[in-house]
């Protein structure tokens, strides 16, 4: 990381498996490097201050709040992203069974309540109800009311189960 | 008799919605995901005290500061707007007044939003402090100076009063008169998604605004006003909302402010508000003082109910005179009510404006309604679930104040949670600390009449097919998370037998497609959805006729389902829908058809009976379980248990989300939520603000809040819905607060007549009890200095009215009467 001329930092990270070159204000957040200066829009925010879960992304596998991380941390790093959880341009199962079982309807909490569920299923492949809420809790949804994002992530912890 | 459910193809069937691979792919362009060349960023300055004269405001400072391109005041907005004709009351920016702290005075636009930010600090404005309106009683108490130059008297926004029979004399005659008063805290919808709006000029030269809204057409015409353009070289397009809940139902003032700059700069503007802002916007929950007075037979019928409401209204008029009746509208649709008296008020404060959240009015009625059916059961020892089924409306009646109810669920809801629940085993039955209580509630599927009068079709749909089989859906509905886009192509692809995934939606663009009045009052399903089924059931008979005429087949021998058109008693006769569509384009040419859809006319027609009416009416009844710690008053909620009269679940999965949402949203009203207010330290400012407009203080239940729930859905096959189907965005959520206040009272022992209902209040209540005094928490008493007009008096149907008040003044014209009156219709979350 290299502080340029005007005080913008180079950064070198890696995002959804790529190697991602950018300038970025110091005092910019992941989350706006992201969405403003990389264009991934899939992370959102609701509220910019760590509190409802919305822009969460996987920083070297651990699931962040990117508004609270600061770009500057990040350099060298690997972030995922909601748009990296697609493999080979087919849907993780997470994302498959949310479509299916009403798990999303505004779909704005989903990219960080997707990536906070990847994160369980990474380290704990059978989460139990609990497990599930508990992994959860920071993530605020106001459509669905969560009993169908459960049972969706304990479908797709199924199914990843089963094919592995 | 139980209703058929006819076989179909699409509808009915659990299936993914047609968005749902772009939200969890994170595809979907919410507002503030937009982005174009040369786009600049938009921040307001916002009133740091509650009420207060703008003597003087110097933006010099600002304007000068490196990368500010734009910096905006009052004067810029002469023109004031609001989403009810009869309350027009804002403007973009502050005029000379700040009504309450978030009232936004300036705008600056920059190149970026750190600078904005930066900029908006360098303004300076001189305030001189008036008398701050902390809630009603303030704003009854004193008329000076006002808050609004117009509204009924004073600080009063609206005074309503209408009498349907001999109320009085009913409740002298009853064997038992209840008197209760409730109170409803207000709260807020804390979409997830903050409000944003982009607006650019387009390569024309005419102005475009991507914005977060519910209702693109009420932005559009205020859009038109403010900036005064004619509306036709105006495009909005809604972006889809990440949640709306009925907060984006207002034309908001930044949206207008970034189309005023886009169009001075001739740059594409954004605007993106802080989540601090959102509680600013609000047009959340009404804060509701109320009192029932209902007279009952001893077997628990009702003879008549005396209602009054009291609303803390905010600061601006919002859709607060539709609040107002709706207070007070949907009481007789529920259950037998023979005579009925509804007096409510509506008072102008300096707080956040109060408008229209899911449910819109109507819950803190419903709550206490249902607490005090509670309380007369316990008097009369009658089963709570048996004291309502002995009183739910009779199906296909007018009630005394002229609101028709078609099909009715409610009896079959109640039957359905009393079983589900084991409710007989656990109703007084259960171990000290653990309740259940019980509650029912019903809702409009849509207003029956506009917010802006006129005879215009509230819904309209443009089909286009062409060659290529493939069908496009044009709609001005807006997708807010609810599932609209969905029930657009599953009407359509039912009538015409494709699959959902062969059409594509276009929706919510003013440019693009069809007025829809908006997603709001739980209106979009029947409305477009009956919309969408006649352009769709015109498409299919033009391309029936063509592919008779072609196939020598008789047209009403044709069947469309699975992609084929074919003949009905020789199914291999036939051809693709795409072969169908090509015959249809050769012989009558380009393929387009319109469907549109307008409720009948209402039975009411007194002053202020606008507001209520609908096509059918949802039933909910639900149970709720509680634990309640002695100790501590903490609420646990293991259960829940609801039903919900859905007419026809048009795609099982997305009902049932609706239902499970509502019940969270509820359970939030009930336990946690509040919009509430302080005043900031003397040495301070004194200044009334925000207790904590934030997401972590602000309250809300997470998943480890959530109980289990079961869900019955009672399908009556509405005839007036879209393949039968009624509401469920709004009526599940009724229920929750009253079932949740009833169930504490089976689980301690003690009433809270207010919400929400906290461990502080059982508490306190349990201290009460254990003094030896009345073990209620709630308000003591209804004000006695509401200045209450005249009633109008209403005959009720089976008196021999007609709809009409006796004692209603002339109107002056049958068009000019009906614009102010019923455009208080209309109006949700």
């Amino acid at each position: 990381m290299t502080v340029q001329p005007g005080g913008k930092l180079r950064l070198a990270l890696s995002v959804n498996g790529e190697p991602v070159e950018t300038l970025a204000d110091g005092y910019k957040t992941l989350l706006e490097v992201l969405r403003e200066d990389l264009q991934l829009t899939g992370t959102k925010h609701g509220c910019e201050l760590g509190e409802c879960g919305a822009c969460a992304v996987l920083l070297d596998g651990e699931p962040v709040l990117s508004c609270l991380v600061l770009a500057a941390e990040c350099h060298s790093r690997r972030v995922t992203t909601v748009e990296g959880l697609t493999d080979d341009g087919a849907l993780h199962p997470l994302q498959d069974v949310f479509a299916d079982l009403g798990a999303s309807q505004c779909g704005y909490c989903t990219p960080g309540i997707l990536i906070t569920a990847r994160a369980l299923l990474d380290r704990e492949p059978n989460p139990s109800r609990d497990q599930i809420k508990d992994a959860l809790a920071g993530n605020l949804c106001r459509c669905t009311g969560y009993l169908q994002i459960v049972e969706a992530v304990e479908a797709a912890a199924a199914r990843l189960r089963g094919n592995s | 008799m139980k209703p058929t459910i006819p076989a179909s193809a699409v509808i009915g069937r659990s299936r993914r919605r047609v968005d749902g691979r772009s939200k969890v792919t994170g595809q979907t362009r919410f507002a503030d995901d937009l982005s174009l060349p040369r786009m600049l960023h938009c921040k307001l300055l916002r009133a740091s005290v509650p009420h207060a004269r703008i003597v003087g405001i110097d933006t010099a400072r600002s304007a000068a500061h490196p990368g500010v391109h734009l910096v905006l005041t009052g004067s810029t907005f002469p023109i004031p707007y609001g989403v009810l004709p009869v309350s027009h009351d804002e403007h973009a920016l502050c005029q000379d007044t700040v009504r309450f702290v978030g009232d936004p005075v300036a705008a600056v636009i920059a190149r970026d939003e750190a600078t904005a930010a930066e900029a908006v600090d360098l303004i300076t404005v001189e305030y001189e402090p008036l008398r701050t309106y902390a809630d009603p009683a303030d704003s009854l108490r004193f008329p000076e100076p006002r808050i609004h130059e117009y509204g009924d008297s004073g600080n009063v926004h609206k005074a309503v009063s209408l009498q349907f029979g001999d109320v009085d004399g009913a409740i002298a005659g009853a064997d038992h008169v209840f008197d209760d008063v409730f109170f409803f805290e207000g709260n807020t919808h804390l979409p997830i998604e903050q409000h944003a709006t982009v607006a650019a000029k387009d390569p024309d030269g005419k102005l475009v605004v991507w914005s977060s809204t519910q209702t693109p057409h009420y932005l559009h015409r205020s859009l038109a006003k403010t900036l005064q353009m004619p509306a036709a070289h105006i495009r909005v397009i809604a972006t889809p909302n990440g949640g709306g809940f009925g907060g984006k139902s207002d034309p908001f003032n930044h949206e207008i402010v970034v189309a005023k700059a886009a169009l001075l700069l001739d740059r594409p503007v954004k605007i993106c508000l802080t989540r601090e802002e959102v509680f600013y916007c609000h047009r959340g929950r009404h804060p509701v003082l109320m009192r029932f007075r209902t007279g009952v037979t001893k077997d628990g019928r009702i003879t008549g109910v005396d209602l009054q409401t009291l609303l803390d209204g905010g600061a601006y008029g919002s859709y607060g005179v539709a609040s107002t009746f709706y207070t007070g509208a949907l009481q007789t649709v529920t259950y037998d009510i023979p005579t009925y008296r509804f007096r409510g008020c509506r008072v102008f404060t300096n707080k956040p404006p109060c408008g229209p959240k899911r449910g819109h009015g109507t819950p803190q009625g419903r709550f206490g309604q249902e607490v005090q059916l509670d309380k007369i059961a316990e008097k009369l020892a009658i089963d709570p679930a048996d004291l309502r089924l002995n009183i739910v409306a009779p199906p296909d009646s007018l009630t005394a104040n002229y609101m028709r109810i078609g099909t009715i669920g409610l009896a079959d809801c109640v039957r359905a949670v009393v079983a589900s629940s084991a409710w007989k085993d656990k109703h007084r039955k259960l171990p000290y600390g653990r309740g259940v209580g019980l509650a029912c509630s019903s809702y409009l599927s849509g207003a029956g009449l506009p917010i802006n009068w006129n005879d215009l079709p509230h819904s309209g749909v443009q089909l286009k097919l062409d060659r290529s089989g493939g069908v496009t859906a044009f709609c001005g509905a807006t997708e807010i998370g609810q599932g609209s886009d969905d029930v657009l192509v599953a009407t359509v692809a039912e009538v015409l037998g494709i699959e959902p995934f062969d059409i594509r939606a276009v929706t919510g663009d003013t440019d693009l497609t069809p007025v829809d009045l908006g997603s709001y009052s739980s209106r979009v399903t029947l409305m477009m959805g009956n919309a969408a089924i006649q352009a769709a059931t015109r498409a299919r008979d033009l391309i029936a006729a063509a592919v008779s005429r072609k196939l020598e087949i008789p047209v009403e021998r044709l069947a469309f389902a699975g992609r084929r058109v074919f003949d009905r008693e020789s199914p291999d006769r036939g051809v693709t829908f795409q072969e169908a569509v090509c015959i249809a384009e050769a012989q009558c040419g380009t393929i387009g058809t319109t469907g549109s859809y307008t409720p009948a006319k209402p039975a009411a027609r007194y002053k202020g009976g606008g507001v209520g009416p609908s096509p059918t009416y949802s039933y909910t009844a639900a149970v709720v379980e509680v634990e309640v710690d002695p100790e501590t008053g903490w609420i646990v909620v293991p259960k829940v248990w609801i039903a919900h009269d859905i007419g026809r679940s048009l795609n099982p999965i997305l009902v049932r989300g609706q239902v499970e949402g509502s019940v969270y949203m509820g359970l939030g009203e009930a336990l946690m939520e509040e919009q509430a207010f302080r005043r900031l330290p003397a040495r301070l400012s004194n200044a009334l603000v925000h207790k904590f407009p934030s997401l972590l203080e602000y309250k809300s239940p997470t998943f480890l809040e959530m109980p289990e729930v079961h869900t019955d859905l009672i399908e009556s096959m509405d005839p007036s819905g879209p393949f039968g189907a009624k509401e469920v965005g709004q009526g599940p959520l009724l229920p929750m607060m009253p079932a949740l206040a009833n169930a504490v009272y089976d689980a301690v022992g003690v009433r809270i007549d207010e919400v929400p209902v906290t461990p502080e209040k059982i508490l306190k209540a349990l201290k009460l009890k254990a003094d030896g005094k009345p073990a209620r928490v709630g308000p003591a008493a209804f004000p006695d200095n509401v200045p209450w007009p005249e009633a109008l008096m209403v005959t009720p149907p089976w008196e021999g009215g007609d709809g009409r008040a006796s004692n209603e003044p002339e109107r002056k014209s049958k068009r000019k009467a009906e614009a102010g009156i019923e455009a208080t219709a209309g109006v949700r979350s």
